[in-house]
């Protein structure tokens, strides 16, 4: 097994990115919408476009963590594999020609189903590097975390707004890789609520723990990911990645490049 | 007793391997909130008062038991009692748990109530809680529900509800819960969840059975002075399972009292379309908890099918999941027509028209009695009333009505 991976990849990456002082770019996309060929070349693409690191979703039946834009991405996606075996598939075929960090985003009855065990060596196996899993929380992730750190792959946690400061401690000290801040309460996507608290947030837990902290949810246009990557060390774009693909249709792979480049550029401070 | 029935939830929130708390993290916090809020109420004698005014009052409890003479009579077995709850304020036994979730909301502040429903019994029962206690109330409801159980559509509405259809998934209970728990994640400063049954993440499951166990409280009681014994046998049916853990539940420790849950079979469990979850799921994580699902082996959540909405559930409430394995309840399955039938024989022979998903239990005591003496005593749950069921029954069985099939015609 590749010792720069897993847990270590993301190390890297953040090394590198404080060498030439950059905030990281995350590019979520939902693996197979509309097809797990598309996803196969379209994730080299965004890599050479400026993503610094790629959270590919697995589709679940009840998104509850998901706003329209993934539900339907969900939906879509849902027919094109008949297991997240398929899935660690795609993974391994990316991980040929891919250096970047990639992360599953899924919810946990599929890795329950799976068998967690089995899951994290075969997610290691394929070239995975680590997980965001949105209804399993710090409290009920004791024994994913122990699988996890067995296999070096990063069990990454999430942060909400209404966090208690005790208990955002304890979550980013747990999450490896980086730390999920949510900076609004609500789904994937939503478009207000923004919480005022973000920077507030960022210098606590700066306080106690050096993991990167990375901004996600409702991040829609390069402003706003210039402005909440200037408070952290890195943003998400999910829905807005998702929805450029879908509405530029055949025209989708060049939309997605072009909205990393834009994102990249307003990070960077072009 | 009730020391050995609280130790075995164990970790907080877990009966057994069952329950828990698999909510985004930001629903974390209110749930804590709301725990600690709960358990100051559960320990306040006032609102033990207040809720218990609440109940006689407005709600009209206690809930009659009545013995079904003639349908005792026709199965030729044990005694059938039927425990009213269709005679509550509301037609359900669902008005017992808005009643204790409203009072806590306002506890909290909360101005604003949301409840997912399946039949629209629960969100009839909270609209009609929210309009009473000067609540906003939003109700998510599937689709498909809204279509075949229009009755309740327009009680919410005209008890100043918002009513609001989903359309995701199979547009039924699950996809309102899943629907329900998006609006809590961006509205929980103002805003209580008012969960319908024993399923969602702790502290919902232990609060609404908390809240309905007054159905098996009353039931000794009036057990005792009607027939001068315990019942032998309880039925109830189960989707999520708040009716029969309320009448379950103050009779878990007594050994001597049998249980029979009743699942959905739907079209029959071979062919797959049934709400089964217990008979035919496997364990997995939805809604907040680990319980028994219907479920792909990849982890996918199988649609389910009843023809009683409230019942067309693909999960259960978690310590369903425990009380199965641990041998406490027995669950069994019964299918739309056997359901159905059961509507018009406890009409027909008692002059009471059960909801349909209450029909499950007595098609399942009409099974179970006949093998039965006169001296054992059965009591069913009769968890809602049926008026909202009469769409449904003409379309599935209109030559009982006198149409002829495939038209309104009426013969």
């Amino acid at each position: 097994m590749n010792p720069s991976a897993g847990v270590d990849r993301f190390s890297k990456t953040f090394a590198d990115l404080r060498a030439r002082s950059r905030k990281a770019l995350v590019i979520y996309l939902m693996a197979g919408d509309p097809d797990p060929a598309y996803t196969e070349r379209l994730v080299p693409q965004l890599e050479t476009a400026g993503a610094d690191i790629i959270e590919l979703g697995f589709p679940f039946s009840d998104p509850v963590a998901d706003g329209p834009v993934i539900q339907a991405a969900s939906q879509r996606a849902l027919h094109q594999f008949t297991g997240i075996g398929e899935y660690l598939d795609l993974v391994r075929r990316l991980r040929d020609t891919c250096g970047i960090p990639l992360v599953l985003m899924t919810y946990y009855n599929i890795i329950f189903r799976y068998g967690e065990r089995a899951f994290a060596r075969h997610a290691r196996e394929a070239g995975l590097d680590g997980t965001i899993i949105p209804d399993l929380p710090l409290d009920e992730a004791g024994d994913w975390r122990a699988v996890c750190d067995a296999e070096g792959l990063a069990a990454i946690f999430l942060e909400a707004p209404n966090t208690p400061p005790d208990q955002a401690q304890a979550i980013a000290g747990a999450s490896r890789g980086f730390v999920y801040l949510v900076s609004l309460k609500g789904v994937t996507g939503a478009e207000k609520g923004f919480g005022s608290n973000l920077e507030e947030r960022v210098q606590r837990l700066r306080s106690h723990c050096d993991t990167p902290l990375i901004v996600g949810f409702g991040i829609s246009t390069p402003e706003r990911a210039r402005e909440f990557g200037a408070m952290t060390d890195g943003v998400v774009v999910g829905s807005a990645m998702v929805h450029a693909i879908h509405r530029a249709g055949g025209d989708g792979e060049r939309a997605a490049v072009e909205l990393v480049q834009a994102m990249r550029a307003a990070m960077d401070g072009h | 007793m009730r020391a050995q029935a609280e130790q075995k939830v164990g970790r907080t929130g877990y009966y057994g391997k069952y329950g828990g708390q698999f909510v985004p993290e930001t629903l974390i916090a209110p749930l804590r909130e709301l725990t600690a809020v709960f358990e100051e109420a559960r320990s306040d004698p006032d609102f033990w008062k207040e809720l218990r005014g609440y109940l006689e009052d407005y709600a009209g409890r206690p809930s009659p038991l009545y013995h079904a003479r003639r349908l005792s009579e026709k199965m030729g077995g044990a005694r059938i009692y039927l425990k009213r709850e269709d005679l509550n304020h509301t037609g359900s036994h669902k008005i017992n748990n808005t009643i204790g979730q409203a009072l806590l909301a306002r506890r909290m502040g909360k101005p604003r109530l949301i409840a997912e429903t399946g039949a629209g019994m629960h969100g009839v029962a909270a609209a009609t809680v929210a309009a009473m206690f000067g609540m906003e109330c939003v109700v998510f409801m599937g689709t498909k529900d809204i279509e075949r159980q229009s009755p309740n559509v327009y009680r919410m509405k005209m008890l100043g509800a918002e009513v609001r259809g989903v359309t995701s998934g199979s547009a039924t209970l699950k996809d309102a819960m899943n629907e329900a728990l998006r609006d809590w994640v961006a509205t929980v400063d103002d805003t209580f969840y008012v969960i319908g049954s024993v399923a969602g993440p702790h502290p919902y499951p232990l609060m609404v059975k908390e809240f309905q166990k007054v159905i098996g409280e009353e039931l000794h009681e009036q057990a005792l002075a009607k027939i001068g014994k315990l019942p032998d046998l309880l039925i109830a049916c189960v989707g999520g399972g708040s009716n029969a853990m309320g009448i379950f539940a103050h009779f878990l420790p007594m050994a001597e009292v049998a249980m029979r849950g009743v699942e959905a079979a739907g079209e029959g469990l071979e062919t797959g379309h049934h709400s089964a979850s217990i008979t035919a799921g496997e364990p997995g994580v939805l809604h907040g908890s680990k319980t028994y699902l219907l479920q792909e082996p990849s982890g996918q959540i199988k649609e389910a099918h009843s023809i009683a909405a409230g019942l067309d559930y693909p999960g259960v409430g978690p310590e369903h999941s425990y009380l199965h394995d641990s041998g406490r309840v027995t669950y069994v399955s019964v299918t739309d027509a056997e359901a159905v039938a059961a509507c018009f024989e406890l009409a027909r022979l008692e002059g009471i028209l059960p909801a349909v998903e209450s029909a499950h239990a007595i098609a399942d005591a009409m099974r179970v009695a006949p093998d039965m003496t006169p001296d054992q005593v059965i009591v069913i749950n009769l968890s809602g009333r049926g008026d909202k069921d009469l769409h449904t029954l003409r379309d599935y069985a209109p030559e009982k009505f006198g149409i002829v099939a495939g038209t309104s015609e009426e013969r």
